[in-house]
């Protein structure tokens, strides 16, 4: 057995078990870090097929910001885990049923006959010179110029959307807010009044007392 | 079984995992983050399939397709954990089975 297929049975292996630990442990963040471990193998697999940029960039923005933000939410909120697991045991043979299956049909289907070495030879190794993230980026940046920037108008998008759907707005006086306008439109006037007050003349009427007393 | 990896231990690697997500979605149908979870591991399984053919066949299109796949995927997580804190917010539980005031 060569060693690429031998990593590839480790890498799948590592990440079939780590899915099974998603969707089977009680705990959400124990959930969430079997599936930073399926991402991490699977991104060794994505390596192996020669997808070096898609690979580190499945580490990077997944594991690295994904999961993180999942972590975040789970450790934020205060979840009762009782009742969400009713109904596991209930579900678990129509579950099975259903996955068997599909997975039967798919393996039919999918089988080397099919998608063996005969249809589809190994993948020559690239030219030295020639990388995965050139190849990529020269696709990007031209036949996929319009998609890219609507990809980047697409995030711009999720950002908006989650500020202004988490945005928490309170009643008036529970805080103070900074009402910016407000601020630039008050005039000197408004705040400051003039007073004027004869002070001179007051000391002058006691020097006067004072010298009538003597 | 041949000695050299083939495109169709990929395939079926990517069908285990559709599968195992498919039935966290079925097994945990009350738990919505478990459900998040298991959505971003039916994209992987997806991503996963389009590299191996990508390779395979020599033809990059496939991962330009899974880079704008994993876009649209950071984009719904961010989007669908916001929903998540808004509702949470809201009714002090992420259980499915409370959400159902729209029922007809």
């Amino acid at each position: 057995m060569g060693i690429e297929k031998l990593l590839f049975y480790v890498f799948a292996a590592t990440a079939v078990l780590a899915s099974l630990g998603v969707i089977g442990s009680r705990n959400p963040v124990r959930a969430a870090l079997f599936l930073v471990l399926a991402f991490v193998a699977t991104a060794g697999i994505w390596l192996l097929l020669q997808a070096e940029f898609l690979g580190i960039v499945l580490i990077l923005v997944y594991v690295g910001a994904v999961m993180v933000l999942f972590l975040f939410v789970i450790m934020m909120l205060d979840i009762n885990l009782t009742p969400l697991r009713e109904g596991f045991t209930r579900y678990l043979p129509l579950g099975a049923v259903v996955a068997v299956v599909v997975l039967a049909e798919m393996s039919l289907v999918l089988n080397p006959q099919f998608f063996g070495l005969e249809h589809f030879p190994s993948p020559v190794a690239l030219a030295a010179g020639d990388s995965n993230t050139k190849m990529l980026g020269q696709l990007l940046f031209t036949e996929y110029l319009y998609a890219f920037e609507l990809a980047a108008v697409l995030l711009l998008l999720a950002i908006v959307a989650a500020i202004v759907l988490t945005l928490r707005r309170r009643k008036q006086g529970e805080v103070l807010y900074q009402d910016i306008g407000a601020q630039v439109r008050v005039q000197a006037a408004d705040r400051l009044t003039m007073v004027k007050m004869p002070a001179v003349v007051a000391v002058k009427e006691d020097n006067k007392k004072e010298s009538d007393d003597e | 079984m041949s000695d050299v990896l083939q495109l169709s231990d990929v395939l079926v690697f990517g069908a285990v995992l559709f599968v195992l997500s498919l039935a966290g979605i079925f097994l945990n149908r009350k738990n919505l983050i478990i459900i998040l979870m298991s959505i971003e591991l039916m994209l992987l399984a997806v991503n996963t399939n389009f590299i191996a053919f990508s390779s395979y066949q020599g033809n990059m299109h496939g991962q330009v397709f899974v880079f704008f796949i994993l876009t649209v995927a950071a984009a719904e997580a961010a989007i669908g954990l916001a929903l998540l804190v808004l509702l949470f917010r809201n009714k002090h539980s992420i259980n499915v089975d409370d959400l159902s005031e729209m029922k007809g």
